[in-house]
């Protein structure tokens, strides 16, 4: 009997409740996003390789700056850290058969495509959004509708497919454990998932009520954000960056949960201060919920706003510095595999501690007053969702591409991409710093002479960048196809997922769920070994 | 004998330090500084630089050296030792970071303060919150009459300026001299107030060489003051995108010698006012 059938291809089209087939859905779909949002991102760096504003008209610059923005958040980065990863990983981790909630799973990956193409339809039928991904009213009110209101119909469905998901995540996590599974015996990626979760369910529907209130001032002529009728426009600065400043913990919360997932594996150690990995989780997603004025110190409000948001903003460098030194300590003394998973990892390492640090000076407010909306800026938040964040995406792909379909990746290949994405992406983000210092502004399409030389040393990173996404596509096609068989375990991994084949059946194990008490027993100190519980070297070492 | 490991990493964090104070203090990415806080603020950068420098650095040469010194050697398929944490140094390293970041963000509250980031805008003569908290909830009787926001010294003795941004350009008005010009000039060495407002959508007034930008935002009259102290043309920008042209919006401020500037002033003003200079204050 062939019980672990690969799962027919025309399920990854279908309104799947498997939730590695949603897993997978959502990373493909992702990745279409985010070769969309690149090519805009391409047009960007092209426009900006001359002072003029030559290439494209200017309200294409600003609907394309727009898209570029809303499609990499929203399409790529948001739904494939927390949809895919959380998806595929969640339910192994917790030793459960599925979601908890399945139908629900699928009709949240099922809002994405119709949500995606209605945004990039809007482009045709009479120009896109042209505010930014920010939307500021009175601009967003002043601009034309329709692309305006499609964008926001857009986000709101984006933003109800994450609502979905965080709730089955929250559900899954604490109510789906296998029993004799405790919650501080779960990898490090089911609380990275939890944080995140909570925070989509605390701060994504304020998004959705601003963006409610802003399409009634475009379209009803109502004027709660719009001063020529009396309404206030910071207060929905105040409502969008409630959201927005908590989504960066949204993007970056699960990757260092895959990060605190996959070191361990390649370093052949446990993950260092797993305890204080998991207060440091809650202290970001606590923390996370009151800095959101930073965005807004040169908003006009008030100096005790400025003062407290200064600290607060400050203040999270300390459990996320946590995280860093802990990894640092995860790798000293280890066994490191330096394959393309263990090499992303630390490209996201070194991108993520830079932004980190660009960061803690932004919070400084007489310092944010003259980089604020400069390309100082631009780069600080690429170094943190692209260097951080896309790294560790590409890291996980490296990891769990053997898992999802059964054959290894070419190392050469991933090396290849590893180091041209890690070239690219400095020299496209790192001389922006310097460009914003100096008095660029984000979000122009023509700009001051001197600043050609520079710009034109970030569009060479950007092509860089796209060029390193073609070994990539051949690895990932040419593996799918005729790649070396993975086996059950290529890692040698103690985590659940590892403990059954590759790709796994339905359910995840033909047999019982495994229970894994110590996800990150790796380490040659035998002596620790207890005899009572079940550890996950025993089944590993039984599984080979 | 081996030099013992502890002097070994003694000696680097020395050198570690040492590069990051140089690095810091002596390679400048700031542009020309033309108004008197822009010097304090340069000065919150180097530390920030300096601090960053050192941090990164550290960090990467961790990194560097686990990633050459424990890499796996072919056919090692042992573990490393099963170490799962060091209460101590985690306590050190949630510790030092903590006040480091405590004192800086004491050390950029005092700047900014200085600055006047922190002033009562609205002239309440005691236990401002309140007040302030309510007006900036958008119910005060009349808006146009609040401040918000805004850097001030609240001295009340600067120059005054009107500045009118607008999609795609800046309108400046000497209320004294009452006449209006598309390019501000300012005496040097002279408190100045620019009294801020939109006529459409946000803008953000910012003067690279001052350090100094303020979102201009419709509704929401603000203001900034400062004291230019370098002769010269700047650029003004628009930092806050409004629209197809954004990028175009700029304009020009030049700061002169006082002299030059009071002949630049008569020669602007409206004959009938020139005459007697006093009388519009008056008026």
């Amino acid at each position: 009997m062939d019980v672990q059938h690969h799962t027919p291809w025309h399920e990854y089209f279908g309104f799947s409740l498997d939730h590695k087939v949603i897993g997978i859905q959502y990373l493909v779909t992702g990745f279409f996003f985010y070769l969309v949002g690149g090519a805009l991102a391409g047009m960007i760096r092209v426009e900006l390789v001359t002072p003029l504003s030559d290439f494209m008209a200017r309200d294409t610059y600003n609907q394309v700056l727009t898209l570029h923005g809303t499609i990499m958040i929203f399409l790529w980065i948001v739904p494939v850290v927390n949809g895919a990863f959380g998806n595929y990983l969640v339910p192994f981790y917790v030793g459960a058969r599925d979601m908890a909630f399945p139908r629900l799973n699928a009709v949240a990956f099922w809002m994405l495509p119709p949500a995606g193409f209605l945004l990039l339809s809007s482009y045709f039928i009479g120009g896109a959004a042209q505010s930014g991904w920010t939307a500021y009213p009175p601009l967003s009110i002043t601009t034309p509708a329709v692309g305006q209101i499609i964008w926001i119909i857009s986000v709101l469905l984006l933003g109800g497919s994450s609502i979905f998901g965080a709730v089955n995540f929250i559900a899954t996590i604490l109510k789906l454990r296998r029993p004799g599974l405790g919650l501080f015996q779960l990898p490090m990626f089911c609380w990275a998932m939890l944080g995140t979760s909570v925070l989509v369910v605390l701060a994504t529907p304020v998004l959705a009520g601003a963006l409610i209130l802003l399409s009634m001032d475009i379209v009803a002529g109502t004027g709660f954000f719009n001063p020529a009728l009396g309404g206030n426009a910071v207060v929905y600065q105040h409502l969008f960056w409630f959201y927005s400043h908590p989504a960066v913990y949204i993007m970056v919360l699960p990757a260092f949960g895959l990060v605190s997932e996959i070191l361990p594996i390649h370093a052949r150690k446990p993950l260092f201060g797993y305890r204080s990995m998991i207060y440091s989780i809650l202290g970001i997603v606590f923390l996370g919920l009151i800095v959101w004025a930073h965005h807004m110190f040169t908003s006009g409000t008030p100096p005790w706003m400025r003062l407290f948001f200064t600290i607060a903003t400050a203040i999270i460098a300390v459990p996320t510095g946590i995280k860093f030194f802990n990894w640092l300590a995860t790798l000293w003394q280890g066994k490191l595999a330096l394959n393309s998973a263990l090499l992303f990892c630390c490209g996201f390492i070194f991108n993520f501690v830079f932004g980190g640090i660009t960061g803690v000076a932004l919070a400084q407010v007489p310092f944010d007053v003259h980089v604020h909306d400069t390309y100082f800026v631009v780069a600080h938040f690429h170094y943190i969702v692209f260097g951080g964040t896309v790294f560790v995406i590409f890291a996980a792909i490296y990891h769990w591409f053997p898992k999802m379909s059964g054959r290894l990746l070419n190392e050469h290949l991933g090396r290849l991409h590893c180091l041209l994405s890690f070239l690219g992406f400095n020299i496209c983000f790192f001389p922006q710093h310097w460009l914003g210092l100096n008095g660029m502004p984000r979000r122009v399409a023509e700009y001051d002479p001197q600043f050609q030389l520079v710009n034109q040393i970030s569009s060479v990173g950007a092509l860089l960048l796209a060029i390193s996404t073609l070994p990539f596509l051949v690895n990932v096609l040419w593996s799918a196809w005729k790649g070396a068989p993975a086996g059950d375990n290529p890692w040698r991994a103690c985590t659940t997922e590892w403990l059954t084949s590759s790709p796994p059946p339905v359910e995840n194990w033909l047999r019982e769920a495994p229970l894994v008490t110590e996800p990150y027993d790796y380490g040659s100190a035998e002596d620790a070994m207890s005899v009572t519980t079940v550890r996950g070297r025993e089944l590993w070492s039984a599984g080979r | 004998m081996p030099i013992p490991a502890s002097v070994l990493t003694l000696a680097a964090g020395i050198l570690l330090a040492l590069i990051s104070l140089w690095v810091g203090q002596n390679i400048n990415l700031m542009p020309v500084a033309a108004a008197d806080d822009a010097t304090t603020v340069d000065a919150l950068f180097k530390v920030l630089f300096s601090l960053g420098v050192g941090l990164l650095l550290g960090i990467t040469a961790m990194l560097v050296v686990a990633l050459v010194q424990f890499r796996r050697r072919p056919g090692d398929h042992l573990d490393g030792p099963a170490v799962e944490g060091n209460l101590p140094l985690e306590i050190f390293w949630t510790a030092v970071p903590a006040i480091v970041i405590l004192i800086l963000g004491v050390y950029s509250y005092d700047i900014y303060a200085r600055m006047g980031g922190m002033a009562d805008f609205n002239h309440h003569t005691s236990m401002p919150p309140p007040e302030v908290e309510q007006a900036s909830l958008g119910n005060p009787a009349d808006p146009e009459t609040v401040i918000w926001g805004g850097i001030d010294r609240a001295e009340g003795m600067a120059f005054p300026v009107e500045v009118t941004a607008m999609q795609f350009a800046f309108i400046f008005h000497y209320p004294q001299q009452n006449f209006t010009t598309g390019e501000l000039h300012l005496p040097m060495g002279q408190p100045v107030e620019l009294q801020l407002k939109s006529n459409d959508v946000i803008h953000a007034f910012w003067v690279p060489e001052f350090r100094l930008k303020q979102d201009v935002i419709p509704g929401q009259p603000t203001v900034l003051s400062f004291t230019a102290n370098r002769q010269g043309d700047y650029d003004i920008i628009c930092a806050e995108l409004c629209g197809p042209y954004h990028g175009g919006m700029r304009s020009k401020v030049v700061v002169e010698d006082p002299q030059s500037f009071e002949e630049w002033l008569i020669r602007n003003t409206p004959a009938t006012v020139a005459t007697a200079p006093d009388s519009s204050r008056t008026a």
